[in-house]
């Protein structure tokens, strides 16, 4: 359900101004959104300041400087630093991406870091992603088949292999389906970009024999025909990838089995 | 707040099994209207301003007559689908149900009124 304000107890607040460092020529200014569970209190927003000349490139350097130099609190997910995990998720200047692989030199003035959109915080900048691992575990995210195990490996052609290119780079990082417009609003039941795109790797894997049923699982007005071609899910993926695209090409297949 | 597994809740009540002939029909409908609404605009914008019985005579003519009748029921069928989609999109509960059902009873009586309309005109 379309939601136009927060709840009183969601309601941003101005929060802490840390300390510039000492004799730093170079400082940029963060402003870091915070929420802790513990103590009752609404969501503030702190400012913290970085000395430039001392710090890593990417956003994910100048968090994990805050984290260690200035607040311990400062609560993020972070593990493979190059883009490959998908954990460091977040909202920076406004786009969905990871912490890892966006510079800094990419944003003009303050740097301005949110958690995920649209998402129940668990603390700081952490979304709980619950639903959106059950939604994608929904879509069977591995091959399914029925005919008898084969000696070796399923064989699978060059040119079917490149059908995968441009999908199975997904690293699950929830920056398109939490960008997503109709995931907000009825994220519940639409399964989002990242769990359709996934979908249709499955789908057109030329050595699974379930395609059928997974098309059957689509067919539903909620879980795949929520997508209006927003895009936002094509311009805000880290990895360059399209969900959209792969949205339709369900869509396509989905007319093409009926006429 | 219901004890459910994070996979009941993302499953539901699983597929409606249906979907594609909405889109389908919206595709169709659209393409339709994408010739339907030039040709009305050219049809029925000469006619605008002019005295009673020209209009009749002119909407006499199956051409211009058709074309207006299919542009009206082809657009609120349209309409109609694109609506519900919309109710869909921003409305819950029993609120939803309740829009669907007025947006279906309000297309259908336009498109009837529409095409009554012209039927007097043109017969």
């Amino acid at each position: 359900m379309v939601q136009l304000t927060l709840p009183k107890n969601s309601k941003i607040r101005t929060g802490k101004t840390w300390p510039k460092p000492e004799g730093a020529k170079n400082v940029r200014k963060f402003q870091i959104y915070r929420w802790n569970p513990d103590d009752g209190e609404n969501p503030r927003v702190d400012t913290y300041f970085v000395d430039m000349d001392t710090c890593g490139p990417m956003v994910l350097d100048a968090l994990i400087k805050i984290k260690n130099e200035i607040d311990p609190t400062l609560t993020f997910r972070r593990s493979c630093r190059e883009g490959i995990c998908g954990s460091c998720a977040m909202n920076i200047d406004g786009i969905n991406t990871l912490a890892c692989i966006y510079g800094m030199d990419e944003i003009k003035g303050d740097v301005k870091v949110y958690p995920l959109p649209h998402m129940p915080v668990v603390k700081d900048l952490i979304p709980d992603l619950t639903h959106f691992y059950a939604q994608h575990a929904s879509i069977m995210p591995w091959l399914e088949t029925k005919t008898s195990r084969p000696e070796h490996e399923w064989r699978q052609s060059i040119e079917d292999r490149k059908k995968l290119d441009g999908l199975y780079e997904c690293v699950m990082c929830a920056s398109c389906s939490t960008a997503c417009p109709s995931y907000w609003w009825n994220g519940d039941r639409y399964l989002g970009p990242a769990a359709l795109l996934h979908a249709y790797r499955w789908i057109i894997d030329s050595r699974d024999e379930a395609t059928g049923e997974r098309l059957d699982d689509l067919e539903d007005p909620f879980k795949l025909y929520r997508c209006h071609t927003i895009m936002n899910c094509a311009k805000t993926c880290p990895k360059g990838l399209n969900p959209a695209k792969a949205i339709q090409e369900i869509k396509k297949m989905m007319v093409e089995r009926q006429l | 707040m219901a004890y459910m597994t994070a996979r009941k809740r993302a499953t539901g009540m699983g597929s409606a099994k249906t979907g594609t002939s909405h889109f389908w029909n919206m595709t169709i409908s659209s393409v339709a209207l994408l010739v339907l609404v030039p040709l009305f605009v050219f049809t029925f914008g000469p006619m605008l301003g002019e005295p009673y019985p020209e209009v009749v005579a002119y909407f006499s003519r199956p051409f211009p007559a058709i074309v207006a009748a299919l542009t009206l029921l082809v657009g609120f069928v349209h309409f109609k689908n694109g609506a519900q989609v919309m109710i869909e999109d921003y409305v819950q509960g029993l609120a939803r149900k309740i829009s669907i059902i007025a947006v279906i009873c309000i297309s259908y009586a336009a498109a009837a009124t529409g095409l009554f309309a012209i039927a007097r005109l043109a017969l």
